[in-house]
């Protein structure tokens, strides 16, 4: 146990892993509470299954295991399955949940079909893809460790340049649109910055679990506050931590997945909030419910009390 | 024979799915079926572990129990005051990744491979059959999805109205007194018995697909429930086996094949339904404005 805690500690690629996985949560986390303000917490979902074909796509072409080339692939992706879920709701009967759906599960079967052809094919080099794209932060190499902090550190600096637009466009997209900001581009852009987060954490915790570092922490700190600076930095911090629990149980050699490490370790989280938060709390409600069913008992005791005196003073 | 196995389990998958999507779809909680398809996977695992054996009527049931605790809890988050959409997303990701970090630790112990479960290796379905005194009476996944399907079926024939009442108007449902909340967690229910049934031999990946997409397409071609329920599985049974003859010959995975031939025939019908299609929408317009145009001048 105290032999792979020193470990952790000496082995400079495992430092910079715990480090980028901290910063990879720490970006989701803040973008992801924009993303639950907006009501959309599971676009990240179908982001996250819809990068797949991307990705497929992008190594058929250029045949190299390179994140700048996923990212292209899985951005280009990324902006189809948004189109099409607006062209979805927009030009059919079909709701957003459905369309959602649709998209998230075909562009996954469709990413699948690529990936087995790709494993079929006989290009060499492809091995290791798949553990690509289901996430183990511990089989990263050193430059992919750096691009992923270089990246989420990039994308948290974006947030904080473009706070108050995003702040606008999450809470009054109409009134921004009022004061004549370009809402349409700042959404698009906003989501293009979800993908890039989706595309930069698939490495370390998989397709199906990215979703969970942009939800969950969101979650989670919505629970304490209710002004939104504070609530972004919290999310950010709640899934740095996740990040950073996560890979740290996983590099020490359990031999777990990174992924579900880090989304159970955001889950724990929200589940304190969920009971112990100030205001929101299920455990200070259930106080204020008995104080004030004392009260009230109290009240009528004294009330009743108070009548039987008085008729009686009356009489 | 192998083929004809293959197929028969994907048909029986589709059917299945497609049954209970329908209601899914209109009662907008198409996602709380990707949920519950995923939060299944802990539910296997420990059935399992228990019990020791791929016996499937107690997975089934244990499976049932972890998707109505999954919608429980989306219900309670969302009470105190969580978005919905974010409490789907919180309970599934958190019960995937138990699932996950549980077949990971006692992956020696049971033969499930990740990978399977996520993709789900239908081609395997024809060797994995039961036995009945010696004699092979054919592949497990079959009689487990087949009794799913019957179950759905039957449960749903029962009680169609009440279903159909409470997918449309639930609120008029509780005023005529249907116990609404008991036949949502009944559906919930048919939900997680047909995905777990389909779950193992066929991956989430094919569920959540066949829950969703032909169900959509069907609703984008008729305004009737009871047609909409027989062309939502007549469209998963079609992609399930064109799929089928697609992976084939393009050498690549079978689920994946029969989720993109039910994205394809969606495509289809969001084009060309003759009452909602996309043409049929844009011809109508331009007619109603060169309708409207003589008349005004």
């Amino acid at each position: 146990m105290l032999d792979s805690l020193l470990h952790l500690w000496l082995d400079p690629n495992a430092r910079w892993i715990l480090l980028g996985c901290s910063l990879l949560g720490l970006s989701s986390g803040v973008l992801g509470s924009f993303a639950y303000l907006r009501k959309q917490s599971l676009m990240g979902d179908a982001l996250s299954h819809a990068a797949l074909p991307g990705v497929c796509v992008a190594f058929m072409i250029t045949g190299s295991k390179s994140i700048f080339f996923f990212l292209i692939g899985a951005a280009a992706a990324g902006l189809l399955a948004t189109l099409s879920i607006g062209w979805i709701t927009r030009y059919s009967k079909i709701k957003q949940d459905s369309a959602l759906g649709i998209v998230l599960s075909v562009f996954f079967g469709v990413g699948i079909v690529l990936l087995t052809q790709i494993q079929h094919s006989s290009s060499g080099n492809q091995s290791g893809l798949d553990k690509f794209l289901f996430g183990q932060a511990a089989s990263m190499v050193n430059s992919d460790v750096i691009t992923m902090a270089i990246i989420s550190f990039l994308l948290v600096g974006i947030c904080t340049l473009f706070f108050k637009e995003f702040k606008l466009l999450s809470f009054d997209p109409g009134y921004a649109r009022g004061l004549g900001f370009p809402v349409g581009i700042l959404d698009h852009f906003m989501m293009f910055l979800i993908v890039v987060a989706v595309v930069v954490g698939i490495q370390a915790v998989g397709v199906v679990l990215m979703a969970a570092l942009l939800i969950t922490p969101a979650v989670a700190a919505r629970y304490w506050t209710e002004r939104l600076g504070l609530m972004v930095i919290l999310s950010g911090l709640f899934g740095a931590f996740s990040g950073f629990v996560g890979t740290y149980l996983s590099t020490m050699g359990s031999n777990l997945p990174t992924g579900p490490l880090s989304v159970l370790a955001a889950t724990v989280l929200f589940v304190i909030s969920l009971f112990f938060a100030p205001k929101r709390g299920l455990v200070i409600k259930l106080i204020r419910q008995s104080s004030m069913k004392q009260k009230i008992q109290k009240d009528t005791e004294a009330e009743s009390y108070v009548k039987a005196k008085g008729v009686s003073q009356v009489e | 024979m192998n083929d004809l196995w293959i197929i028969l389990t994907a048909a029986l998958v589709a059917a299945a799915c497609s049954l209970v999507g329908c209601f899914l779809v209109l009662r907008k909680m198409a996602m709380i079926g990707d949920a519950i398809s995923h939060s299944v996977l802990p539910g296997i695992v420990i059935a399992f572990l228990i019990s020791g054996s791929r016996g499937s009527i107690f997975m089934l049931i244990g499976a049932a129990v972890i998707g109505l605790i999954t919608v429980f809890l989306i219900q309670l988050f969302q009470q105190s005051g969580v978005q919905s959409d974010a409490s789907i997303g919180v309970v599934f990701t958190a019960m995937f990744s138990i699932g996950v970090v549980l077949v990971s630790l006692y992956t020696r112990q049971i033969d499930l491979d990740l990978d399977c479960v996520l993709y789900g290796e239908i081609a395997y379905v024809p060797w994995n059959t039961i036995e009945v005194g010696g004699v092979s009476i054919g592949p497990k996944a079959v009689w487990a999805v087949g009794f799913a399907l019957l179950l759905s079926s039957v449960v749903i024939g029962l009680f169609y109205k009440q279903f159909k009442l409470c997918s449309f108007d639930p609120a008029l449902a509780a005023a005529v007194g249907i116990p609404v909340l008991l036949f949502h967690y009944l559906l919930m229910g048919l939900v997680s018995i047909t995905t777990v049934a389909s779950f193992e031999s066929v991956g989430a990946i094919l569920v959540v697909g066949m829950l969703i997409v032909p169900a959509a397409t069907a609703y984008l071609l008729t305004e009737k429930l009871s047609v909409m329920i027989v062309l939502s599985v007549t469209v998963g049974v079609i992609s399930s086996i064109a799929g089928y003859f697609v992976a084939y010959l393009l050498d690549a995975s079978i689920a994946g094949c029969m989720i993109s031939v039910a994205g394809v025939m969606f495509v289809i019908a969001f084009l060309l339904s003759p009452t909602n299609g996309l043409i049929i929408r844009k011809i109508r317009q331009k007619r109603g404005l060169s309708g409207v145009i003589p008349e005004s001048v």
